[in-house]
């Protein structure tokens, strides 16, 4: 994945909580087996209605995304990262996340930034009383910033997700440089593989 | 003397490869894979010359994506067809073991696993899906991941993973009649909410807990990600082997003895502690019903649509008001008085044979009410032979039920069958999200008894109505 430091731009506020990954990415998008192109199909049961935040022309080019409590709950697909990205948006913030959404993420170099509910409706005024102001993500420096109107928090990020958002790593990469320790693992573990009970067609030995 | 540990800890420990700092590399036993989340993890792999590390820890079938219609029918939507192509192809290009449509073996990854055997007690286990969190049922740490972690895990059996808090949530008691394991399930989450577990691996305790057969257990345990616990678990005990003993993948004879002893050790110790507990009484659970767009929002049966006027916080007043007109409902409806349009049994929750035996009694001598399409959709095909011997498959179509072919079908609406928009569903599935089974539908998550009751009497009512 590419390095990420800093990323500064317009943002969106969402305004809606316990948005799942199916209103992100709906299934009908999950047939594909491409990785990119899915942009188009971003949040796109709401899309359809002209007053969705995302059809506002001051928005189109905004690279941050501000959303309610426990954004990207539900199920695990990565589409939704992919989505989100491939729309143009290089992080997120929001109180709380699900959990498997903020894994994903940080494999893709999606900026995930929680903050407190009420600094996010702070931030969120901020952004809908003028469309156009800056908001700067720092990874670096763990803040987030609208520089025209004094607005700074820091937010918690943790060290390795920050140091691979940093340095662009890639994970499986990184694991194999410790792949004596994986095999001296394996002449130990003790749960059976599925070695013998298959035959070629699959069926029950 | 060691420390006491849960449950949870027992098994992490034991797959620990070593901590570097923030993040524990973890030994992954099995790998469940399916069309849906794996393309792009293999395409990856060729990309960069790397192979499957342990194709023999690694197991695929098509469920998301496939049509429930006859098998002599062909896949019609190329998108899907090819998508099921590729799983085949892939698994046939890395040595992996698929179980393509069709197969005798085939049905929803987290039916087919405890089925066979594959899942079992002290194990890792990892799929692209959420719902992974089912095999937890039977003490083995189950988690769902994204492309990115299947194809770590594909191409190095191991994840890197921060250690979750664990939680204990206890049902002491004993249910009452009629409450069933997926109305646990909605009160937990209900009660939890849908980011209260978040950043934990659940245990599920107590005598209720106790109680349940396995596929309760599951049932439960399944929808721990509904609540926003990546992982639940439940320690073993006799019902657990007795599930196992027998099961095509587990050892035989006196090794299964020794095996089983090995389980039996799956269970937190007695002086365990939690990072945090829940408790709730068994005997208070009612059948229940979700209103909204989201897991947490419950209702019991006999209850009545809530009013947004109720809620005092402003953003979950919104939130409460946006579901009310996305689902079509009038605050103070008692929810038996709604009208449905669809019922749908079936989904990585509820389609095990158990489910279908409850539902098939209550559809005995009975027909589904006119103008209400109601779908069976079996688990697997193991469920399918296994409820067809039963002449449970008789007894729905009798009744005027669809029985379909085993696949994740409309819990998700991937493939054909959809929610039309604004048809109201009784859906035995997992989530209720704006769209989540067709553009537009409207979702109830009910337990497959209540799924029954409704179809019979064309809207929402207890098996006790039909009595």
């Amino acid at each position: 994945m590419k390095p990420v430091r800093v990323v500064e731009g317009r943002a969106v506020p969402l305004e809606r909580s316990d948005v799942d990954t199916d209103q992100i990415i709906p299934s009908d998008w999950l047939k594909r087996v491409e990785r990119t192109g899915f942009g188009r199909g971003l949040f796109s049961e709401w899309r359809d209605d002209p007053d969705f935040v995302l059809n506002r022309p001051d928005y189109v080019g905004a690279s941050i995304l501000v959303a309610g409590p426990r954004f990207g709950i539900g199920s695990s697909r990565e589409h939704a990262i992919w989505a989100l990205m491939d729309y143009g948006f290089e992080a997120v913030i929001a109180p709380s996340f699900g959990d498997i959404f903020v894994n994903n993420a940080s494999k893709q170099g999606l900026v995930i930034v929680v903050l407190g509910a009420a600094d996010v409706d702070e931030l969120t005024a901020l952004i809908k009383a003028d469309t156009t102001r800056l908001v700067v993500v720092d990874v670096e420096r763990r803040s987030v910033e609208v520089p025209d109107a004094g607005f700074q928090r820091r937010f918690e990020i943790d060290p390795l997700t920050r140091e691979r958002l940093l340095n662009g790593w890639d994970d499986i990469g990184l694991t194999l440089l410790r792949e004596s320790e994986i095999t001296a693992f394996e002449a130990t573990e003790k749960a059976p593989d599925l070695e013998g009970i298959f035959d070629d067609a699959g069926h029950v030995r | 003397m060691p420390a006491p540990r849960t449950l949870f800890e027992k098994i992490w420990d034991e797959h620990a490869i070593e901590a570097p700092g923030e993040q524990t590399l973890l030994y992954i036993d099995l790998h469940l894979v399916h069309e849906v989340t794996s393309p792009q993890a293999f395409e990856s792999l060729r990309l960069n010359g790397r192979g499957v590390r342990r194709p023999e820890r690694t197991l695929a079938t098509a469920d998301h994506n496939v049509p429930t219609d006859p098998i002599s029918t062909p896949v019609s939507d190329p998108v899907s067809r090819r998508q099921l192509e590729a799983l085949e192809e892939n698994c046939q290009e890395f040595g992996i073991t698929v179980f393509p449509r069709g197969h005798e073996n085939q049905g929803i990854v987290h039916v087919i696993g405890p089925e066979l055997g594959v899942t079992q007690p002290g194990m890792t286990i990892v799929c692209g899906d959420s719902h992974t969190s089912t095999h937890g049922a039977f003490g083995a740490l189950a988690f769902g991941i994204g492309t990115s972690e299947v194809e770590h895990v594909l191409a190095t059996q191991t994840l890197p993973q921060q250690k979750a808090k664990s939680m204990a949530v206890t049902l002491e008691g004993t249910l009452r009649a009629g409450v069933s394991a997926k109305d646990i399930a909605l009160a937990i989450v209900s009660s939890l909410g849908t980011g209260g577990g978040a950043g934990h691996v659940i245990e599920y305790r107590g005598a209720a807990i106790r109680d349940l057969s396995m596929e309760g257990r599951m049932t439960i345990c399944n929808m721990s990600i509904e609540a926003g616990a990546r992982a639940g678990l439940v320690a073993v005990d006799d019902t657990t082997i007795e599930y196992l003993r027998s099961r095509p993948s587990v050892p035989r004879g006196d090794e299964f003895e020794v095996a089983a002893a090995r389980w039996r050790t799956f269970v937190s110790d007695d002086d365990a502690t939690f990072d945090s507990e829940i408790s709730l009484r068994a005997d208070e659970i009612v059948p229940s019903i979700t209103w909204g767009t989201n897991p947490a929002q419950v209702v019991s049966l006999d209850g009545v649509i809530p009013s947004p006027d109720a809620v005092a916080d402003p953003d979950e007043r919104s939130t409460t008001e946006r579901a009310l007109a996305y689902m079509g409902l009038t605050p103070g409806t008692p929810v038996t008085s709604i009208p449905i349009d669809v019922v749908f049994i079936g989904s990585c929750t509820n389609s095990r044979i158990e489910d279908l035996r409850v539902a098939a009694a209550l559809a005995t001598g009975r027909h589904v009410a006119e103008g209400v399409r109601a779908l069976v959709v079996p688990g697997s095909h193991r469920v399918k032979k296994q409820a067809e011997a039963e002449g449970l498959d008789r007894i729905f179509l009798d009744a005027g039920f669809e029985w379909r072919e085993p696949g994740c079908s409309m819990c998700l609406g991937m493939n054909p069958d959809q929610l039309g928009a604004e048809k109201r569903c009784a859906s035995t599935s997992n989530r209720n999200f704006e769209g989540r089974q067709g553009r537009g539908g409207r979702t109830h998550l009910v337990s497959p008894a209540v799924a029954a009751a409704s179809a019979v009497l064309g809207r929402f009512a207890s098996p006790e109505e039909l009595s």
